[in-house]
C-alpha cells in the first residue's frame, strides 16, 4: 500500500490541535491608556520563579502609561527594562529576549497601531516564543485589534475593587473586566478577573458572580 | 622642612647622570626635583669618578625590560599573536638590580641594542598636505610654481613649509615672508594649518601600525615605530622600510626612512643618513661618529655652545670624558643635555617607544590583495581565529575592535562590549551585527584588524549535564546584544535606595551584571506603574479632610469613589533642597475602576508656598 501522501497544512493542523503550547504569544488590549489593570492581568499569569523579565518600552508607553515600579510588583519579580525610542526597536528587542530561555517573560509594550507591528512580525515573535518556551505579552494601548498573529488577543479593563476587609471605604482587592476574543485553544469569553497580589493567584469567574458582591460593597459604602 | 625646599629649589634642571643608564628613562618633560635623584647622582658621579670607561656589556645590566603588554593580570603564556615586544617576563627583580655585581652581567639580561627602531622622516608634510587638498579641490598647484605655507610670527608671518619649486627659488624655513617675496616675487603664500597638521601626523601614526603594533609621534612630523621582530612578517627589514615609503608616496607624501638599534640613531639616519638605511648594531658608534652634532636632537643652542666648543661631530663628543660633560650640562634640561642625547643614541641609555595606548595582546588580521569596502565577510573567519587564540591562553575578550586600514591613509574601527568574558567567536560577530555599516570605509580599505582591547581571566566551565546553558551566560549574551544595538544606558536593572521618596527608591542604572538586588517582601502599597514626572490634576471639588471629590486628568473627569490613606512621605532634608514641601499620598478608585495613586504637595498653611497642589503619581493594577 503506498504511503499517504502528505498535504502541506498536515503539520499546521497537527500543530494547532496538539493543545496549547507552555510559552506562547498573547496580546493584551487596554481599554484605557491610564491604568496599570493590563499590566497586572499580564503579571498574574507570570511565574516569578522562572526568571527574570525582560520589559521593552517605546517611549509613548512610557510617557503616557508609566514605567515598571517594581516595589509595587508581586514579590519575586525581576525586571531587565530596555527603554527604546521606536516600535522597531522594541520587536528587535523582544525577538532577542525570547531567544534566551533564561528569561521568565518578555513585555513587550507598543503604543498605537504602527505598520511595522505586522502579522509577520506577530507571527515572528509566536514562533520565537513557542520555540524557547518563553512567553511573550504583548501589551497595546490605544491600539485597534487589526491582524495579528497572537494565540490568544485579550481585552482587559478595570472593573470597581472588591471589598476592603478592614476598611469599607477604601479598595479592595482589584477586580478586572477580561474578555478573550480571539484563541486559538478555547472558546472566547468574558470573565471576570480577581487577582490577589499577596499569593499572586488570579480567579476568572463568570460576571454573574460579580453582582452579589458589588451590591454588597455599593450596600456597604452606600 | 626648610632644607628640603632649598632643595627642590635648586634642582629643576639638574639632571642626574650616570655613568650607566638609569633604571627608567626620564620622560621629556619638566625635571623633578627630587633629593633621591640629587644622592644616587652624587654615587654616580663618585663612581664615574672612580671607573672612567666601564665595558659596554657591564652596563647591559640595567636596562629596563620592558613587559609586555597584558591589561588585567599576568600573561599564562607567551603570545605568539602578532609581533609583539620579544620580552614578556614581567620584571621582578627591579629591587635586586642595584645589587647585582655591574660586572657580571647575568645571560637573562637582554642586549640593549637588540631593539629595531625605525623612524619616518616627513618633512614636506605640511605642504604635501596643503597639495593634496588643491588636488582635490580640482585646482592642483603647477609643479613650478613657487608656493609657501606660512605661519605667525614676532614680526610678521614666516616661512613655514615650501615647495620643491620654492626652495630652488631659494626661499627658506624661517624666513620672513616679505623677504622671501622680494626674492621670489610670484610666491603664492597661504596659511599653513598647523593643527591639522598633527591632526593628520596622529592618524597617519595609527595608520603605521599596520606594520607594527607600536607607533608613536615624535616632534612635529616624525613616526618612530618600534618594528623589533615585525619584518620578517614583510620580507626583511630592507623590504619593509621600501614597502612603508611606497605606501607613503601612494598618499603623496615624502618620507625619509631609517631603521637603526635606538631612536637616537634612527633619527639621525632618517633625517641625515642613505636613503632608506638599515644600521646593524655592531656599527652603530662608527656610523655614528661623522654625524654632526645636531643629529643628537639637540636645540640650536645647545649646538651652538657644543660648536663654540670645537666639538662638532657626534665622534667629538664621544671621545670627551663623560665627566666633563656632565658637569658642563649638569643643570641643562633632560631633552637639551647632549650626554643623556648620547646615551640614547649610543643606546646606552633606554629610550623605549611610547605609544599612546597599547596594542591588543589579542589581534588577528587579514591582508587583502585589493582594496574592498566591506568588512563583513572576513568578520566570521577572523573572530573565529581570535577566540581560538584567546582558548589557548585561557583568556576572554571583554572589549573587542575591528579596524580596517583604508588606502587613503586613515583609520576607522568599532567597537563592541561583552557583558562577561567570552570567547565564542558566533557571539563575537553576531555582536558586529549592523554595527559594521557605521564603520567608515572611505576608497577602501586592504587591511583588517580583530584585536581583544580588554581581555580577562576565562577558564573552561564545565557546562550542565543536561544540555542547558548556565543562567548567566544566556543573559550576558542577551544583555550584551541589546547592548551593543543599543547602548550601554538602554539595559537596565533596578536598584534599590534607602529612600521613601518614591521616584528616588528605585534607582535604574545600567549594570546588567550585577547581581538582583533582595527587596523587602512587605511594606505600603505601592502602584504597579509610576508616572515620571508626576502629572498635575485639576481640583474640582476638594473636601477638607482626604483627596478631592472630583478632579480632571488628561482633560477628563474622574469622580473618587473609594480612596485609603493618606500616607505621609516627608522630604529628606540631607537631600532636598529647602523647601521642599511634604506629601500626602491617596490610593483612590474613581467611578470607572481605575484605581489611581496621587498626592498633595504640601499641606495648607506650612508655610512653604500658596496652595497645595495635587498630582498623579501612579496607576495600580
Amino acid at each position: 500500500m503506498p504511503p499517504k501522501p502528505a498535504s502541506a497544512t498536515g503539520p499546521l493542523r497537527a500543530r494547532a490541535s496538539s493543545g496549547r503550547p507552555a510559552a506562547t504569544l498573547s496580546e493584551v488590549f487596554a481599554d484605557s491608556a491610564a491604568d496599570a489593570a493590563p499590566t497586572g492581568f499580564a503579571l498574574a499569569q507570570l511565574e516569578p520563579a522562572r526568571g527574570p523579565l525582560l520589559w521593552v518600552s517605546d517611549r509613548v508607553t512610557r510617557k503616557e502609561a508609566g514605567i515598571p515600579y517594581l516595589s509595587g510588583f508581586p514579590a519575586g519579580f525581576e525586571v531587565i527594562r530596555v527603554d527604546v525610542a521606536r516600535p522597531v526597536d522594541v520587536l528587535w528587542a523582544a525577538e532577542q529576549g525570547l531567544g534566551c530561555p533564561s528569561l521568565g517573560g518578555v513585555m513587550a509594550e507598543i503604543w498605537g497601531d504602527p505598520p511595522v507591528l505586522d502579522f509577520t512580525a506577530t507571527k515572528r515573535l509566536a514562533l520565537r516564543a513557542e520555540t524557547h518556551g518563553v512567553a511573550c505579552w504583548l501589551m497595546r494601548r490605544a491600539a485597534t485589534p487589526a491582524l495579528g498573529a497572537a494565540r490568544e488577543r485579550w481585552r482587559v479593563g478595570a472593573l470597581p475593587s472588591g471589598r476592603h476587609p478592614w476598611d469599607a471605604r477604601a479598595p479592595g482587592q482589584p477586580h478586572w473586566r477580561v474578555e478573550l476574543f480571539r484563541s486559538r485553544y478555547r472558546a472566547p469569553g468574558t470573565w471576570v478577573a480577581r487577582y490577589d497580589r499577596a499569593a499572586h493567584r488570579l480567579e476568572l469567574e463568570h460576571p454573574m458572580a460579580l453582582r452579589g458582591t458589588e451590591a454588597a460593597g455599593a450596600g456597604a459604602g452606600g | 622642612m626648610t632644607e628640603r625646599g632649598t632643595t627642590a629649589r635648586r634642582a629643576p634642571g639638574r639632571q642626574a647622570v650616570l655613568p650607566f643608564p638609569a633604571r627608567r628613562p626620564d620622560p621629556p618633560g619638566p625635571a623633578r626635583a627630587e633629593p633621591d635623584e640629587l644622592a644616587r647622582a652624587m654615587a654616580a658621579l663618585a663612581r664615574a669618578m672612580a671607573t672612567e670607561a666601564a665595558p659596554a656589556s657591564a652596563r647591559a645590566g640595567t636596562y629596563a625590560r620592558q613587559e609586555s603588554f597584558s591589561p588585567v593580570g599576568r600573561p599564562r603564556a607567551r603570545p605568539a599573536w602578532r609581533a609583539g615586544r620579544d620580552g614578556d617576563a614581567p620584571d621582578l627583580r627591579a629591587g635586586a638590580l642595584e645589587t647585582r655585581g655591574r660586572a657580571a652581567a647575568p645571560p637573562a639580561e637582554r642586549d640593549p641594542l637588540a631593539r629595531r627602531i625605525t623612524c619616518l622622516h616627513l618633512p614636506r608634510l605640511s605642504v604635501e598636505r596643503w597639495q593634496r587638498c588643491l588636488e582635490r579641490l580640482g585646482e592642483p598647484l603647477p609643479d613650478d610654481l613657487p608656493a609657501a605655507l606660512a605661519v605667525d610670527g614676532p614680526h610678521g608671518p614666516v616661512i613655514h613649509a615650501t615647495t620643491r619649486a620654492a626652495e630652488q627659488a631659494g626661499v627658506r624655513r624661517g624666513a620672513r615672508v616679505v623677504d622671501m617675496r622680494a626674492l621670489c616675487p610670484d610666491l603664492r603664500v597661504e596659511h599653513a594649518d598647523t593643527q591639522g597638521d598633527r591632526m593628520a601626523l596622529q592618524r597617519l601614526m595609527l595608520w603605521c601600525r599596520r606594520w607594527c603594533p607600536w607607533t608613536a609621534v615624535s616632534g612635529e612630523d616624525r613616526i618612530v615605530m618600534d618594528t623589533t621582530g615585525s619584518d620578517h612578517l614583510h620580507g626583511g627589514e630592507a623590504a619593509m622600510l621600501r614597502a612603508i615609503e611606497e605606501a607613503l608616496s601612494h598618499l603623496g607624501l615624502s618620507a625619509d626612512l631609517a631603521t637603526a638599534p635606538t631612536q637616537g640613531a634612527a633619527w639621525a639616519l632618517a633625517q641625515l643618513g642613505g636613503v632608506r638605511e638599515t644600521l646593524a648594531p655592531g656599527t652603530l658608534a662608527a656610523r655614528m661618529a661623522p654625524f654632526p652634532v645636531r643629529a643628537l636632537r639637540l636645540e640650536g643652542e645647545t649646538v651652538l655652545t657644543l660648536q663654540r666648543l670645537g666639538l662638532k661631530t657626534v665622534g667629538d663628543l664621544a671621545v670627551v670624558p663623560r665627566l666633563s660633560l656632565a658637569r658642563r650640562f649638569s643643570r641643562e634640561a633632560p631633552w637639551r643635555n647632549p650626554l643623556l642625547r648620547l646615551d640614547q643614541m649610543l643606546g646606552r641609555s633606554p629610550e623605549p617607544v611610547e605609544a599612546p595606548d597599547d596594542p591588543p595582546r589579542f589581534a588577528v588580521e587579514t591582508r587583502l590583495a585589493e582594496p574592498v569596502e566591506d568588512p563583513t565577510p572576513h568578520l566570521p573567519a577572523l573572530a573565529e581565529a581570535l577566540c581560538a587564540g584567546l582558548a589557548e591562553a585561557g583568556f576572554g575578550a571583554r572589549r573587542v575592535r575591528l579596524t580596517v586600514y583604508r588606502t587613503d591613509g586613515e583609520v576607522s574601527s568599532v567597537e563592541v562590549a561583552l557583558a562577561r568574558p567570552s570567547r565564542d567567536f558566533r557571539h563575537i560577530s553576531r555582536l558586529f551585527d549592523g554595527k559594521l555599516e557605521r564603520i567608515d570605509p572611505g576608497y577602501g580599505f586592504d587591511l583588517v584588524t580583530l584585536g581583544a582591547v580588554h581581555a580577562e581571566d576565562l577558564s573552561e566551565v564545565q557546562t550542565r549535564l543536561d544540555g542547558a546553558a548556565e543562567d548567566g551566560a544566556e543573559l550576558a549574551r542577551l544583555t550584551d546584544r541589546l547592548t551593543a544595538r543599543f547602548g550601554p544606558a538602554v539595559v537596565r536593572r533596578a536598584a534599590l535606595r534607602e529612600s521613601h521618596v518614591p521616584e528616588r527608591r528605585e534607582d535604574w542604572h545600567g549594570a546588567p551584571d550585577a547581581p538582583w538586588p533582595s527587596r523587602p517582601g512587605t511594606g505600603p502599597a505601592r502602584p504597579m506603574r509610576l508616572l515620571a514626572p508626576a502629572e498635575e490634576i485639576r481640583v474640582l471639588y476638594a473636601v477638607p479632610e482626604g483627596p478631592p471629590a472630583q478632579f480632571v486628568w488628561r482633560r477628563l473627569t474622574c469622580r473618587v469613589v473609594r480612596f485609603a490613606g493618606p500616607e505621609r512621605i516627608a522630604p529628606e532634608w540631607w537631600r532636598d533642597r529647602p523647601g521642599t514641601r511634604l506629601r500626602d499620598y491617596y490610593h483612590v478608585e474613581d467611578h470607572a475602576g481605575r484605581r489611581i495613586w496621587l498626592y498633595r504637595d504640601g499641606v495648607l498653611d506650612d508655610g512653604r508656598g500658596e496652595t497645595p497642589r495635587w498630582f498623579v503619581h501612579g496607576v495600580s493594577e
